[in-house]
This record gives C-alpha cells, sequence and structure tokens, in this order.
C-alpha cells in the first residue's frame, strides 16, 4: 500500500505530554494514508446516492455522523429508497454491522491503561469501522500509551469532517455527476473491502471465511429471506472455523 | 432549516433503522471485549463469521448493486473485482494499486462496450 510518510515524534518527545498534541497528531495523521481518500470518495457516493433516493442533506450527514460505517449507511439507503419497511431496513443494517464487534474487541486493550474507565472509551468505540481500525494497527504502536485515547479521538474526528465534507460535495454534485463517476465511486467500497480485508487476513479460518462468504451469498440470497446475509456469513464463517478446529485437533 | 433536515419521522427512522441497530455492535464489544482473550477460540470464531458476514456485504453491493452500479453489466463488475484482486496479489498485497487497476478495467469495459 502506498503511504505517505508520516513522521510522529519519538515516544519520548515532549509534544506527547499533553492530550491536546496528541489530539492535534491524530488529526494530522488522516493525511497519512490512502485510505483516507477512498473513505473521501466513498462519501462522495453515499452523499450522491442520498440525493438520488430524496433524502435531505441534512439527514445523510446526521447518518455519516451517527452510523459512521460505509457499507451500512448504503444499504440504510438503498433499502429504505427501495421501499422496504423501517424493521427490514433495521435488520439488514444489523446483519452488516456485526462484524464491528471483533474489531472492537481487538483494538480496545491497545489503548487501555489500568486507570482507563470504561466511559472514556465510549467515543473511542464509536470511531471504529473498518479504516481506523486498519490505522490504530499501524500507527498505534508509534503512540504512548496513555495518549493513545487523545490520539485515536483526534484521528476520528478528523476523518469524520473529511468525511462530512464528502457527503455534503456528493449530494451537491449528485445532479452533475455522470453516471460512469458514480458508477465507479459505488464500486470502490466492494474493492476497498475486499482488499483490506484480505491484507488484515491473520488465520486460515480468516481467508476461507472470505472465500466461502463470497461464494455463498449470491446462493442465499435467491432464498430471498430478508436475512439472507446473516444466513450465508454465519454458515461460511462457521464451515471456516471447524475446518480452523479440525485442522488444530490433527 | 426544515429543508437541510426534512421532516424529523425521517431522522427518527435514521436512529431507529440505522444508527441503533449499527451502533449496538460497537456497544456490545465495548461492554463484553474485556473479558474476552485475544487468541481464545471464540474469538477466531466470531472474526471468521464477522469475515464472511462483510464477504456477504462485498456480494451484495456486487450481485444486487445500488444506484448507478446497476448500469454496470454483471460480468463487468465481477471482472473489474476479480483483476483489481489480482493486481492486489501481484503487487505484493498493494490495496492501492489493486483499487485503482479494478476501477481503471470497470472504466475501459464500459467505455469499450459504448
Amino acid at each position: 500500500m502506498v503511504r505517505w510518510p508520516l513522521a510522529l515524534p519519538p515516544l519520548d518527545s515532549i509534544s506527547w505530554q499533553s492530550p491536546l498534541r496528541a489530539f492535534a497528531w491524530g488529526m494530522r495523521s488522516v493525511a497519512s494514508t490512502v485510505l483516507t481518500l477512498v473513505l473521501f470518495a466513498t462519501y462522495i457516493g453515499i452523499g450522491a446516492l442520498a440525493h438520488d433516493t430524496h433524502f435531505s442533506l441534512g439527514w445523510v450527514l446526521a447518518s455519516t455522523a451517527l452510523v459512521w460505517a460505509g457499507p451500512a449507511q448504503i444499504i440504510l439507503i438503498s433499502t429504505l429508497g427501495s421501499g422496504a419497511t423501517v424493521v427490514q431496513a433495521a435488520i439488514a443494517v444489523t446483519v452488516s454491522a456485526i462484524r464491528l464487534f471483533p474489531m472492537v474487541v481487538s483494538v480496545l486493550p491497545m489503548m487501555r491503561t489500568p486507570q482507563t474507565k470504561r466511559r472514556h472509551l465510549v467515543l473511542v468505540t464509536h470511531f471504529i469501522a473498518v479504516t481506523l481500525w486498519v490505522e490504530c494497527v499501524r500507527l498505534l504502536p508509534h503512540v504512548p500509551r496513555e495518549r493513545r485515547i487523545a490520539f485515536t479521538h483526534g484521528l476520528g474526528i478528523g476523518l469524520c469532517l473529511v468525511c462530512l465534507s464528502a457527503t455534503t460535495l456528493g449530494y451537491g454534485l449528485a445532479a452533475n455527476l455522470p453516471p460512469l463517476l458514480g458508477a465507479a465511486i459505488l464500486l470502490l467500497t466492494p474493492l476497498a473491502f475486499l482488499l483490506s480485508t484480505a491484507r488484515n487476513c491473520r488465520q486460515l479460518s480468516d481467508v476461507l471465511a472470505l472465500v466461502l462468504g463470497l461464494a455463498l451469498f449470491p446462493l442465499v440470497s435467491l432464498l430471498h429471506t430478508g436475512v439472507d446475509i446473516l444466513i450465508s456469513g454465519v454458515t461460511a464463517g462457521t464451515i471456516a472455523y471447524g475446518v480452523h478446529w479440525w485442522r488444530e485437533r490433527a | 432549516m426544515s429543508d437541510f433536515i426534512g421532516d424529523w419521522h425521517a431522522l427518527l427512522v435514521l436512529v431507529v433503522a440505522g444508527f441503533l441497530p449499527n451502533e449496538v455492535w460497537r456497544m456490545l464489544g465495548l461492554w463484553f471485549g474485556g473479558g474476552v482473550d485475544e487468541g481464545s477460540e471464540l474469538l477466531v470464531w466470531v472474526r471468521a463469521v464477522a469475515t464472511a458476514i462483510l464477504a456477504g456485504v462485498i456480494a451484495q453491493i456486487l450481485v444486487l448493486p445500488p444506484g448507478a452500479l446497476a448500469s454496470v453489466p454483471d460480468g463487468l463488475r465481477y471482472g473489474a473485482v476479480a483483476a483489481g484482486f489480482a493486481i492486489f496479489m501481484l503487487t505484493r498485497r498493494s490495496i492501492f494499486a489493486g483499487v485503482v487497476g479494478g476501477e481503471a478495467i470497470m472504466l475501459a469495459g464500459k467505455w469499450w462496450l459504448g
């Protein structure tokens, strides 16, 4: 992956003594990753999709700040736009969001100190999504442990501001956006998600889960159950885990 | 102001159908995460299921494309993502190269088909 050089100060530098400076370093780190560009383009797409589906600008901005997960927003806007009920949309969104659980579980231990209370982690937890997860794994080892929460707040708020601007821009451009560009932007989400998931695969079970999940969904979707992703995901994930368990035992 | 937000009913739908069903998984992670061992078998299973669900989300966008993506023929959508993945593998797992390559092939294919 292409990465612009990021010069964070050394761990013992005095610039880490103030939480405010750590916050500012987090915000500046937004400019150090190509994923920011992918997010920017994705949110132009989400803004344009919301405009074409007749949601208000305030509504889609609120969805960016509150939901803060690209696929969930695309699913929410397209299911509501296609006339689904609130319950159907909520089920589709919550199924797509299960992936956030293991991300939170794996990121938070990087930030905890013995003094950390659960409430100190609420905002950080809200910001966790694929991009922040990937960037935390890359950047947090270069940040002193007691400043990691402030740093991540800066990173999360910085990324959120980028996405709010992109949402507004996409909403404004929608009517003038050539359909080809709109299609290219919507293709970014599956491409970037597939590749960043493939890169974060640590074990055989992760690789199998990715491949089986891709293969199984088109078959399960023929059933039109309304929870197709849940069925294909739990089945594929459990088979992948089963293979892992069987190999560990053998 | 009312134009900016739209009606309050729409905002309520956002909270009920978008915010809460999404956020609940983050907060469950915060609540139970402290007690889960990073290397535990439970977490291996949860991660496999989460990865497979993410794969399902990717497949859903490709198989049932939203908005303007529906104007790209099926074969071209799948081919562009497969090519992006191949480029990613060939460039020692460069996400940037894979994304740009996949997009370029989709655009070239669209232009070729007219």
